[in-house]
């Protein structure tokens, strides 16, 4: 379970989490929507312990991610996280890039490490690039890499912080299928995202962030639908349709 | 053919100061090399109150001319009573002044590697160490073989400087054979040809890496 408890994030004067609360379930998938500068991509990066934050605590299993003593190194395990940029290691083939992890972090002998990093490559149907270098790829194919990638760590909870937001349009719904296929699967996920078609059908529930703060919080019937309370979701929703 | 009294006996002799010269470089570009990676990552990384002094000092063995270097250090020390021959001086001072452009080198090449990629590295549960060795050298490498290559280069032609705390190296034995035999074009010649057939092999080997690796990017 990851726990959010009025967490607040400043960068220098900028506030730009001003108290934010959410707990996932485990196997639950959240959506967070909302506009540009609104603290979304912040909060998934103050999650597994990659920005530090002012206030508030958040508990990932009921480790406090941000206390002195936590070890992030072995947390981040747990927790993994695909970016808008895909963030390829560009020195290394498409199975190096996954094997590094399972091999550096976890010590896993090198056949194994292999044998995990080609199961997830399978999984997001990359298996025919093996050997193949990143700058080759398409950039959904890179995408797919990343959350390949991610997965060889076996990890409880799966951030995506945006992760279609960079692709040509065509290659946008391979991403999606492979986030479906993962949903499915009954992964924990959280996604910061602009595709409300992905929002509305995968989540259990969605969050839409407003200035800092989640403004309305519920499933997709709620924020999608005519129960939405919130005068600033509606307006939102209503400009990106 | 060409009429000289050159010997083969002076050609060894020049060959031997080669092997000076090329043992002083390896010397001052290895340990240079090796303090550059360090002082790189603490001006890439380190926190302001390191970084900005050690960057003072850098600056000043960059901009004094190294003549003057080996000169200072050569008399300090045996003012000193250290007792180092010239050949310790000289790889010292050598090293040293190649650690402060190759620290220049580090450091651009680290801050070449984007932070986005390093993040992505983090999050997969590598370690600030695992970071670098995995992520960051490696990149870094890439990004900095030119300017390294151009470094060493560079230092193998310095070292001829030596010769004025009385090393013979390369430059050196040529002077000694141009004042016996009094063929000065001929001399310089033959030594300029070992300089250049000592740097050839080490461009080539830095164009083909730098080749090798743009076909993985």
């Amino acid at each position: 379970m990851i726990e959010v408890e009025n967490v607040q994030k400043k960068f220098g004067l900028l506030e730009v989490l001003k108290g934010v609360s959410l707990t996932v379930e485990k196997g639950e998938v959240v959506s967070i929507i909302g506009g540009s500068g609104s603290g979304k991509s912040t909060l998934l990066m103050c999650i597994n312990g990659l920005e530090s934050i002012q206030g508030g605590r958040v508990l990932v299993d009921g480790i406090d991610v941000h206390a002195k003593d936590t070890n992030l190194n072995k947390l981040r395990q747990r927790i993994g996280i695909v970016f808008q940029q895909w963030n390829a290691f560009p020195h290394l083939t498409v199975l190096e890039n996954t094997m590094l992890a399972p091999r550096k972090v976890l010590g896993k002998p090198k056949e194994e490490a292999k044998a995990v990093a080609i199961a997830q490559l399978e999984h997001v149907g990359l298996v025919d690039k093996l050997d193949v270098y990143p700058s080759k790829l398409s950039g959904g194919q890179q995408q797919r890499m990343a959350i390949a990638r991610a997965l060889a760590m076996s990890p409880k909870y799966m951030l995506f912080d945006e992760v279609t937001s960079a692709l040509d349009p065509q290659l946008v719904s391979e991403v999606l299928d492979t986030m479906r296929l993962l949903a499915d699967e009954g992964m924990t996920m959280i996604c910061v995202t602009h595709e409300m078609g992905f929002a509305r059908d995968v989540s259990d529930r969605v969050a839409f962030f407003h200035e800092g703060v989640v403004e309305e919080i519920g499933p997709p019937s709620q924020i999608f639908g005519k129960r939405s309370k919130s005068p600033e979701t509606k307006k939102f929703l209503a400009n990106v349709r | 053919m060409i009429e000289t009294s050159m010997t083969w006996s002076d050609l060894m002799f020049m060959l031997n100061g080669a092997g000076k010269t090329l043992l002083i470089t390896f010397w001052a570009v290895a340990g240079g090399t090796t303090l550059g990676i360090v002082f790189g990552l603490i001006r890439a990384t380190g926190s302001l109150w390191i970084s900005i002094p050690l960057g003072f000092i850098l600056d000043i063995l960059r901009s004094v001319p190294l003549l003057i270097q080996f000169i200072l250090a050569n008399s300090f020390q045996a003012i000193a009573g250290l007792n180092a021959t010239p050949f310790v001086v000289g790889c010292t001072v050598l090293g040293l002044y190649t650690s402060a452009y190759c620290t220049e080198i580090v450091r651009g090449g680290v801050l070449a590697v984007p932070q986005t990629t390093r993040r992505a590295a983090r999050s997969l549960g590598l370690s600030y160490t695992q970071d670098l060795t995995n992520i960051v050298f490696p990149l870094a490498t890439r990004a900095m073989l030119p300017s390294w290559i151009g470094l060493t280069l560079g230092v193998m032609k310095d070292s001829a400087l030596v010769l004025w705390i009385g090393i013979i190296e390369l430059l050196r034995s040529s002077q000694i054979i141009i004042t016996r035999i009094q063929e000065p074009l001929f001399v310089l010649s033959v030594a300029g040809l070992i300089y250049f057939l000592i740097s050839f092999p080490i461009s080539r080997i830095g164009a083909h890496l730098e080749r090798k690796w743009r076909e993985d990017d």
